[in-house]
């Protein structure tokens, strides 16, 4: 990933990001990155690890490595090493023999700090600005939200990246979206970025890292940024990232795995660097004006298939392109629905909080203040699953707990539950699910099950209404 | 290095010459159920070759699994081989069977990388001389076997027509040095050192202490 900038250009923050890593330029296309941390977790952590020591190799700096057990872990109160998903044990078993013998720090089921990995990875500091940070999970961008240069990766250059501590990058071009002005009141980061994909396409981002800015981005909190950041790999972008502030500096400061003392003025001076300097040059820009977003659902089976809650399914007739409208028409045969039918009408089965890209303190507060007091509609499955065991227990230090039981949510233990099916559970073959997670594609949550994706506060309006419904009525 | 060399190769060659054959024929999803890359050379063509999905009675008919084609290592395919997932249990799977040659007029992109990165070699020849070839081992595919030079680029089919093929330095490079993009990387072990070097003083703060890691070692109860 470079975008060729030379000595003495304004630079943008790709440029920056990537130069301060560069180990070695292979030749015109490809750069040698140094990684700064590598996160693995159970579902394909053990996997680059056990091929590792196959292969007679070690990992180069295992104090720079972490393992979290998030993917396929049960997140049923009382949890042990069984799972919902048939033989999961045995990655469970396996990721922990491997992280012991590569002496990684691993946060294991019971562990205090264990959660998705993306969640804990903010959370303990160990993700900061400036750093590149990998896992093998496409979620990773989600750490751009702190001004990391973070991506996702197979299993097999996790192995590259812990036996070499780099990775062989291809070029990727420079795009910025700015999202000028403010945000009205029951909008959130996810709307935001369900916004950018649905105007711009799900493939609108491919070949880019994208920076992002503007007043309603800078706006955001650093748990919100990391929203907007999560689903930069759902517009196909290699990541996204937002230049760190003094708010990303507030929040990272004191983290476990953060600098202190002498490091972390160091640390400071070298992120307020961290901007595309006046007059850098990108491949793309795109403008939005924050004040037209409205908040968002999806109504089919990619994110693109979104659109503000007070619109209609739309029609796939007036589209030209066959291949297009084949596959719009496939997907409202998928979800159920016709066009012309009204959004906010749509009765839904089930309501789901959860995921690395939604289940932060600051999303279950925004959930719990709206829920408090009241109760979900009659016959609506409904699970909060926490981001991280810190997040859960904070949240339980602040009676949150309590508002989700008593409005009628399962509360659970931290992991990604059903964010995907892999994990083994779901609401069910052809239920309809409004889910704070960041994918919808056919079958993500389970055989046939129909997911519209949404903000927090959406799901919540939602699962007490029993249909989709605007949030803008409960604030 | 981790891979087998690979520089000239002559065996037994295997004619699956139907289009398109995907990463999830090479081996179905159920297959992959392993925490490691071994043991999935028994799901190779799982779908084909056994009698039942997830039984192991092999099935007659399937051309692997007759004496004929016994200690196949090299496969004739049709075209996009390995299109599909990019699952990479569809490489370790037919490296761990023993193949270290596929012969077809076009591959998967991904799948081809993955070839090159766990020690297999993809050769891109036209349909009809791919065919060619599959003709004259026909008749006795035990002693009528391809030959293949890495080194000078050609294949030769056991009726003494000779195939040249291209492929990038750089694969070649790490095909005939048995080495996997670690490997090749491990290489520039000189460039990474200095750079930390370097950069350990310019960004001090974004290096952990192994001393934490000490810590960390005996909070995992090690
Ligand atoms: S919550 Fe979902 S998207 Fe996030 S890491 Fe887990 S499975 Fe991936």
């Amino acid at each position: 990933m470079h975008t060729g900038s030379k000595l003495g250009m304004a630079k943008n923050l790709l440029d920056k990001l990537l130069d301060s890593h560069t180990v070695k330029v292979m030749d015109e296309d490809h750069r040698m990155i140094y990684i700064d941390r590598i996160f693995l977790h159970e579902r394909t952590g053990s996997i680059a690890l056990k091929s590792l020591a196959a292969s007679k190799r070690s990992v180069q700096r295992p104090e720079q490595v972490f393992c979290t057990m998030d993917h396929i872990v049960d997140t049923h109160p009382g949890r042990g090493d069984s799972t919902q998903m048939p033989s999961g044990h045995l990655f469970i078993e396996a990721t922990r023999r491997s992280a012991a013998e590569a002496g990684i720090r691993l946060f294991d089921i019971g562990d205090a700090d264990q959660g998705i990995a993306h969640v804990v990875s903010a959370e303990q500091g160990i993700a900061l600005p400036g750093l590149t940070t990998v896992c093998p999970d496409s979620h990773t961008c989600t750490l751009g939200g702190l001004g990391a240069l973070a991506w996702g990766i197979g299993s097999t250059e996790a192995e590259h990246a812990l036996a070499t501590k780099t990775l062989v990058l291809k070029k990727a071009k420079a795009m910025r979206v700015h999202f000028n002005g403010a945000l009205a009141a029951g909008v959130t980061a996810k709307d935001m970025i369900l916004h950018l994909i649905s105007q711009y396409g799900a493939n609108g981002g491919a070949g880019y890292a994208v920076e992002f800015c503007g007043q309603a981005v800078t706006d955001l909190s650093i748990e919100a940024r990391m929203t907007l950041c999560n689903m930069a790999v759902e517009f196909s972008a290699v990541t996204g990232f937002v230049a760190p502030d003094d708010k990303t500096i507030d929040y990272v400061k004191g983290r476990p795995f953060a600098p202190s003392g002498q490091a972390w003025d160091q640390a400071v001076s070298h992120w307020q660097t961290l901007q595309s300097d006046p007059g850098a040059v990108f491949d793309q820009e795109i403008h939005i004006n924050a004040s037209d977003i409205e908040p968002s659902v999806s109504w089919g089976t990619n994110p693109q298939q979104s659109a503000g809650i007070g619109q209609c399914v739309p029609s796939p007739a007036h589209l030209d392109n066959p291949d297009t409208r084949a596959a719009v028409e496939k997907a409202q045969t998928y979800m159920d629905l016709r066009p012309g039918q009204k959004l906010d009408s749509i009765r839904i089965d089930a309501a789901f909080i959860g995921s690395c890209t939604n289940s932060r303190i600051s999303d279950l507060r925004a959930a719990a203040a709206m829920l408090k007091g009241k109760k979900i509609a009659d016959g609506i499955a409904a699970v909060c699953v926490p981001g991280s065991s810190k997040v859960k227990q904070q949240a339980e230090s602040e009676g949150l707990h309590q508002i989700f039981i008593d409005a009628g949510f399962e509360w659970r233990e931290s992991g990604c539950s059903m964010c995907f099916y892999a994990g083994g559970e779901t609401f069910g073959p052809g239920k309809r699910v409004i889910s704070s997670t960041n994918r919808n594609f056919e079958g993500r949550q389970g055989p046939g099950v129909k997911t519209h994706i949404a903000s927090p506060l959406t799901v919540v309006a939602s699962a007490l209404t029993g249909k989709i419904t605007d949030p803008r009525e409960y604030l | 290095m981790s891979n087998t060399p690979i520089v000239e190769h002559c065996g037994v060659a295997a004619p699956l010459l139907q289009a398109n054959i995907d990463t999830d024929v090479i081996i179905p999803s159920r297959e992959m159920k392993l925490v490691s890359k071994e043991g999935l050379g028994e799901g190779l063509f799982a779908n084909w070759r056994y009698t039942l999905p997830g039984g192991r009675e092999p099935n007659p008919d399937f051309l692997l699994n007759r004496q004929e084609y016994r200690d196949t290592s090299i496969l004739l395919c049709g075209n996009n081989f390995g299109c599909g997932s990019s699952r990479e249990h569809a490489v370790w799977a037919l490296r761990e069977y023993g193949i270290r040659v596929i012969i077809a007029p076009s591959f998967g992109a991904i799948f081809y990388n993955n070839c090159i990165n766990n020690g297999l070699l993809p050769i891109a020849l036209d349909e009809a001389d791919t065919k060619h070839i599959a003709d004259c081992c026909e008749a006795d595919p035990q002693n009528l076997k391809p030959a293949i030079n890495l080194k000078e680029q050609w294949v030769r089919s056991p009726d003494g027509k000779t195939y040249t093929f291209s492929i990038e330095v750089a694969a070649k490079h790490m095909l005939m040095n048995g080495l996997d993009q670690i490997g090749l990387s491990l290489q520039n072990a000189d460039y990474i050192e200095a750079f930390e070097e370097t950069d350990r003083r310019a960004r001090s703060w974004a290096y952990l202490s192994p001393t934490k890691d000490n810590d960390l070692r005996s909070a995992n109860g090690l």
